[in-house]
């Protein structure tokens, strides 16, 4: 076994119901889950998972924020400090006439922050190879996983009774 | 959103009992099977279309504007109701994906990928005619703010050309980004599917998606902020186009009416064009089963509504031009209906205000091929709508001295020729490499809205998958659900 690599076992449930007994069960018997994959988002998971909700959203507001500061703090730097003119009467400081561009300029960097920040901390990106557990999660399955380095000898035989029991159509182990 | 129970009354939106493996099967399937005749045939064509436009481009830039037949009386023609044209088609993939998402209309997800797409080319389409019509396209990069050594010379931040320029780039990259980000699971799904090369290629593609809860996580909380981002932004996109009409001084432009009538316009002939590919999509990829008369019917509900709005706002025109007693606002209507582009005004009113009349009509709505006609007359009747508003208004200037008349040389329509040819390559070459209907979206919603489910005799009844859900809050886990769910 190579270094950072880990032995993992893993099941696949056919629905996504079973897959959400199965955590509560897991949850019941504290076996520590890994992770948990399947091919769309199934509602209810991530507190039976014990995720907390995404800040993505806070990341969101604040690149928005910075959007709009530079939009707004740049106009007002180009038409009152670095070539004031005068357009046809208008005044030099026109803030209603900012308000298109700066709005544009805060969904511009909302949206671009917020997708390059998705990337990054799910560590994806163009080109990059992430570990495929198995081929039909992204089809049809919906997979729980467990680490087995570090835990006594029967923990393995344990797991695979815990798919058995929980209705896992397929269960296998894997070093990634 | 969201698998919870849905009404059995209401229509299913995912038919023919599908299993999630069978989705996978139905809309990975025609990214894998070797292209059809019908494809290649279509394919050939807009190509050479591309081409031809591509040559109009090259004569434009080479000899210059004067290839076109604008004069100083008519400074915009085609160039110009091309890209309110085209810009208006884009307006239909964000109004799916986005607005329809915060109302949580479910029957978005059979069309909002190819909605998206659309959106995407025609403001490619769009695009270009800003470029072209400046007449040296190699300086434009003057258009952008940027410091420089020609002053420094900055552009205008008062005018709503520099707003458009911002709202056009701002719109195509966040749908760009909103429709990437929503194919990449679905590339996955492709990309454990198949092998050699195109194993290669999915895998860039897909970025290495895993599915794993807590990216599913990010990605809805992504999906819902960029659709509420976006929401603002469609409506703001064509508001400022209208802006470089409305702040104009010309009889018959500055009108206040203009950004609410222009929205709904763009929606509505993006939606008429959505129609015309989605019905053809459908047919030819065997799609009956995820976009269904139901999702046809819905969106000639919208055609309908932004149809009535779109005539509304005719009237509203000829009314406020004949109360405000302002006798060059009054011109402007009288030569647009009586003047000599009374056809184009004429062929405006039929295509877009009586054709969508028809669809108060149940059985014309349900009806696949009035719909395929109507989406055509409807998107014919909004380039006559930008024709007549651009071109006929100006061809009668203030002074008769300076009336015109503006035919399009064969340059300027082989550039409109040109970029069909661009939209149609691009949706083409889009349905042969991307799953049309979005995968996981559509498994997402399945249980919610399959026909095995929605009906209320169906084997798993809603109750039944209700209490299966109720069981699980019970066993004192799942008391609150993420922040868009349910």
């Amino acid at each position: 076994m190579k270094h950072g690599e880990k032995n993992i076992i893993f099941g696949l449930y056919d629905d996504e119901e079973d897959l959400k007994r199965a955590v509560i069960k897991a949850n019941e018997d504290h076996l520590q889950i890994m992770d948990v994959f399947t091919p769309f988002p199934v509602h209810g998971l991530d507190p039976l998972l014990g995720l907390a909700e995404s800040r993505l959203h806070i990341g969101g507001f604040v690149y928005g924020m910075l959007g709009t500061l530079t939009a707004f703090l740049g106009m007002t730097w180009i038409f009152t400090r670095d070539w004031p003119q005068i357009y046809g009467g208008k005044p030099y400081w026109p803030i209603l006439s900012f308000v298109p561009i700066t709005f544009e300029l805060t969904v511009l960097f909302a949206s671009i922050g917020m997708v390059t920040t998705f990337y990054v901390i799910n560590g994806m990106g163009p080109g990059i190879k992430n570990t495929i557990i198995h081929p039909s999660i992204t089809d049809d399955k919906f997979c729980i996983a467990f680490t087995t380095d570090g835990h006594e000898h029967g923990h393995v035989d344990k797991l695979r009774h815990f798919f058995q029991h929980t209705g896992a159509s397929l269960v296998e182990t894997k070093t990634i | 959103m969201g698998s919870g129970p849905t009404s059995p009354i209401r229509e299913p939106l995912v038919k023919g009992h599908k299993t999630y493996h069978q989705i996978t099967e139905d809309l990975c399937s025609p990214t894998e099977r070797a292209p059809s005749r019908a494809w290649t045939l279509a394919f050939i064509v807009a190509l050479s279309a591309l081409t031809f436009g591509v040559i109009c481009i090259i004569i434009t830039i080479w000899v210059g504007i004067g290839t076109w037949r604008l004069n100083r009386t008519i400074g915009w023609g085609w160039d110009i109701t091309n890209f309110v044209w085209w810009i208006g088609i884009g307006h239909a993939g964000t109004l799916i994906s986005a607005i329809l998402l915060l109302f949580r209309q479910k029957w978005r997800t059979g069309v909002n990928r190819a909605a998206e797409a659309m959106t995407i080319f025609a403001v490619i389409c769009a695009a270009l005619f800003p470029m072209i019509h400046v007449g040296r396209i190699w300086v434009v990069f003057y258009f952008f703010p940027y410091p420089n050594t020609r002053g420094p010379l900055w552009p205008n931040f008062n005018s709503p050309l520099l707003w458009d320029l911002f709202a056009i780039s701002t719109y195509f990259t966040v749908s760009l980004l909103f429709w990437y980000t929503g194919l990449v699971p679905d590339f996955a799904t492709v990309r454990d599917r198949a092998k050699g090369f195109r194993k290669k290629m999915y895998t860039f593609l897909a970025f290495g998606w895993t599915g794993a809860a807590k990216h599913w996580q990010r990605h809805e909380s992504l999906s819902l902020v960029l659709a509420g981002l976006a929401t603002p932004l469609v409506l703001s996109v064509h508001t400022i186009v209208s802006f470089d009409f409305a702040t104009s001084v010309i009889p018959g432009w500055h009108t206040t009416i203009f950004p609410p009538y222009f929205v709904a316009g763009a929606i509505f002939s993006g939606f008429a064009m959505v129609q015309t590919l989605m019905i053809i999509t459908r047919k030819v990829l065997n799609l009956q089963d995820y976009i269904t008369l139901g999702h046809i019917e819905s969106m000639n509900k919208v055609i309908l509504v932004t149809g009535t709005i779109v005539g509304v706002a005719y009237l509203t025109e000829l009314f406020i031009a004949w109360y405000s007693g302002y006798v060059y606002e009054q011109f402007a209507f009288f030569n647009r209906a009586l003047g000599p582009y009374w056809w184009s005004y004429f062929g405006m009113m039929a295509c877009n205000v009586l054709s969508p009349q028809l669809f108060w009509s149940k059985k014309i709505r349900r009806n696949v091929t009035m719909t395929f006609f109507m989406s055509i007359f409807v998107n014919i009747g909004m380039w006559f709508e930008r024709f007549v508003i651009i071109a006929t208004t100006l061809a009668r200037d203030y002074l008769p001295s300076s009336w015109s008349f503006y035919v399009p040389s064969i340059v300027e329509i082989g550039i409109y020729v040109g970029t069909l040819g661009i939209f149609f390559t691009f949706y083409l070459i889009f349905v042969r490499v991307a799953p049309v209907v979005a995968i996981a979206e559509i498994k997402h919603i399945l249980k919610g809205a399959g026909d095995q489910y929605a009906k209320p005799n169906a084997k798993t009844t809603f109750q039944q998958v209700e209490s299966g859900n109720m069981e699980l809050e019970a066993a004192g886990h799942g008391s609150h659900h993420g922040q868009d769910h349910h």
